[in-house]
């Protein structure tokens, strides 16, 4: 019986871990040369599998819609799931970097994974990420092969803290899972945020009720309430704070990620009115982001989310260095100082690198709302920082 | 805290228990007389919200899709009866653990093959979906307590069909010893698919039930299960009153140590680090539980008479 009950708990205590699913997806090429192989390490499966489908999806697009060129040049996108598993992001980096020799890298999600994967590629490759972007690698640690195309991981989260404090903001109520980047969040908010935090609460990361944060909420009755949940948690708390009246009584604020495309649609209504940062939005009047929003609904039939603005993006980067190196990829400095340039029209308007090769970007602050037809989609509000910089390029000694 | 804020989490508490006893209601059944350990019994809860949702967006009746998730729950729970369990009741744990993790790999594809990766919607009902002044100065979400009626209601059906039925006589009779109820000519393989039926009918109904309130997402039946598992291993294996009573501790533990922790610790530490020191304590809160109840009944509160 006791025998039985522990191997019961323990079979339960091994239940998160997703499994491992590699698969292949070869984008079409005709040429005379061989195309240029890129590695797209992603989470495909489980909870997380939107954020990668989209980034793949929209870097899938920019190669369909050149015919199967990035730059001018034929390449062909090697996919692999890394399954939310650092080992396995680890595990296939090693066979593409090492045994398939490929030079050029993309598509990882989350910054566990990132944080693997670096020490395999980094110098045998360049990898150009187009979301995780941890601190790690921002900062003392930057590297002239790691390029970041989406965000440092503290930019969303900044964005808030200085909007809220631009709208008057004396008491706010801040909330994020008890894991690293969960902390990171709420110091970045809290690094631009001048007012009172009246309360840091740290939930657990497989929490699925809010009631008694919910609770504490309306007892504290704070200003505003900043969230950084992100996935699954952030479509619970959401759903309850509306349920809980609290919708409209005080401003929800979170970053993009729980307010984007991939959430919206199962949120519904709940969601109307929220605050969210992004550096990113679907309604930038920006032509390139016209051609990107118009044509990735007419080839995917959905509206796209920033993860796959990000990815368009990877690929549109790649694209202008490729360009610039005539396709050549195997001389590292000089590719990685073509992407430098960052010598492409990004969705998001204007964009370039800082010396710790992340961005120096607009942070745009968007609101829920419901579009023409009904659908859930974020409108633009405002900007919270133009040209801004992470917090740790100072610590970062590449050259400018 | 005020007695009306305690009131409040008291009752976010026991409707987190609720959900709780519905799934694991059928986990302990099912482990209790089958002698099958289903991880799987998390994907029957997913699938329940899944055609519970469709159902409901095509035909804009939640009770409609309450009932379609309920019974796609019994549905799937007897085909996987006859195509896999069935299989599977003369082999050890471990067999059967790598079997129905794979079951639950497969089902997690399939829901992404049908329904897409990302998460789907389903709201309450607009009867529901307002609060309710439960106490003076405490408006209540309406549709928890529906959530809380509906549970109570499943166990007070799970009561009197164990408790009074033939049919709960024949479960009670094989928890207890399965060999003589076989020996008495009883039909065995019928009352097992019953018994999985009716666990896949609750964990598809708990699976509506929650989605209102949680995210209808590939993956979810795991996150509920873990918690699931305590549930049972604190009321004792295969005890339905055992399952209620660890369903409604493992809600309050989990509920109170979140709202009262974070108010006691402030009292006694600064500010940031009593935050920091509730949140670590408030994760470990229903582990803690589940210790202190093994420690004093190794069986768990209410052990099955083997």
């Amino acid at each position: 019986m006791t025998i039985r009950r522990r191997r019961l708990l323990g079979t339960a205590a091994a239940l998160p871990l997703a499994p491992a699913a590699i698969g292949g997806l070869a984008a079409p090429a005709i040429a005379q040369r061989a195309p240029i192989r890129i590695g797209m390490i992603t989470t495909l499966s489980g909870p997380g599998a939107a954020l990668g489908n989209d980034i793949r999806d929209g870097f899938a697009l920019v190669v369909k819609n050149a015919g199967g060129r990035l730059g001018g040049y034929p390449v062909e996108v090697v996919v692999a799931d890394d399954g939310l598993r650092p080992e396995n992001g680890r595990a296939i980096a090693e066979r593409m970097v090492r045994r398939e020799r490929i030079q050029v890298l993309t598509g990882i999600v989350f910054s566990n994974v990132m944080l693997a994967v670096a020490p395999v590629v980094l110098g045998p490759a360049t990898y150009i990420s187009a979301n995780a972007g941890p601190s790690q690698l921002a900062g003392e640690g930057c590297n002239p092969n790691y390029f970041n195309v989406a965000w440092q991981n503290d930019n969303l989260h900044e964005a808030v803290g200085q909007y809220v404090t631009q709208q008057g903001v004396k008491r706010a109520f801040i909330l994020a899972p008890n894991y690293p980047a969960g902390r990171d969040a709420l110091t970045g908010f809290k690094r631009f945020y001048k007012g009172e935090v009246v309360s840091e609460t740290y939930t657990r990361l497989d929490q699925l009720d809010y009631a008694a944060e919910l609770a504490a909420i309306r007892a504290a009755n704070p200003e505003a309430v900043y969230i950084f949940l992100p996935g699954g948690l952030g479509i619970n708390f959401i759903k309850q704070y509306a349920a809980a009246g609290l919708r409209g009584r005080i401003p929800l604020y979170g970053p993009g990620f729980s307010f984007d495309q991939d959430v919206l649609p199962a949120v519904g209504d709940d969601a109307l009115g929220c605050f969210n940062s992004s550096q990113w939005a679907l309604d930038l009047p920006f032509p390139a982001n016209r051609q990107f929003v118009d044509t990735f609904e007419a080839e995917y039939k959905r509206l796209p989310s920033l993860y796959a603005s990000q990815g368009y993006d990877a690929a549109l980067l790649i694209g202008s260095a490729l360009a610039a190196t005539r396709g050549e990829v195997s001389d590292r400095a000089a590719f990685n100082a073509a992407l430098k340039r960052a010598a492409f029209q990004s969705v998001r308007g204007s964009f370039r690198f800082g010396n710790n090769n992340h961005p120096i970007q607009t942070i745009y602050m968007r609101e829920v709302v419901k579009d023409a037809q009904g659908r859930m989609v974020n409108r633009t509000i405002g900007t919270a920082f133009e040209n801004h910089q992470d917090a740790y390029a100072a610590q970062c000694r590449l050259p400018a | 805290m005020t007695a009306l804020l305690f009131v409040e989490q008291t009752l976010n508490g026991l409707q987190l228990g609720v959900m709780l006893f519905m799934i694991a209601a059928g986990l302990t059944l099912i482990f209790g007389i089958m002698d099958v350990i289903n991880l799987a019994h998390g994907s029957l809860y997913m699938a329940g919200a899944f055609v519970g949702a469709t159902v409901t967006a095509r035909t804009g009746s939640f009770a409609l899709g309450v009932l379609a998730g309920a019974a796609a729950g019994a549905l799937i729970a007897l085909l996987l009866e006859l195509a896999v369990i069935r299989r599977l009741y003369a082999r050890d744990h471990l067999d059967q653990v790598l079997a129905t993790y794979a079951l639950i790999l497969t089902f997690n594809e399939a829901v992404k093959v049908l329904w897409g990766p990302a998460p789907i919607f389903l709201a309450a009902p607009p009867l529901l979906s307002g609060t309710v002044e439960v106490l003076p100065g405490i408006p209540y979400p309406a549709y928890r307590l529906a959530v809380i009626a509906v549970g109570l209601a499943a166990a007070l059906f799970l009561g009197w069909l164990i408790g009074r039925t033939r049919l709960g006589m024949l479960i009670r009779a094989g928890t207890t010893n399965r060999e003589t109820v076989q020996a008495l000519g009883v039909d065995i393989g019928l009352l097992f698919a019953l018994v999985f039926a009716l666990g896949g009918a609750l964990a598809g109904l708990a699976g509506v039930m929650a989605g209102p309130v949680l995210a209808v997402q590939v993956g979810m039946g795991e996150q509920i299960l873990i918690l699931a598992f305590v549930v049972i291993v604190v009321g004792g294996l295969g005890s339905v009153r055992g399952a209620m009573a660890g369903s409604l501790l493992v809600g309050l533990a989990d509920t109170w140590a979140r709202a009262l922790l974070p108010v006691l610790l402030r009292g006694l530490l600064p500010p940031a680090a009593a935050d920091q020191v509730a949140a670590n304590l408030g994760s470990v809160a229903v582990y803690l539980l589940m210790a202190v109840v093994l420690s004093v009944r190794p069986q768990g509160l209410f052990p099955r008479h083997a």
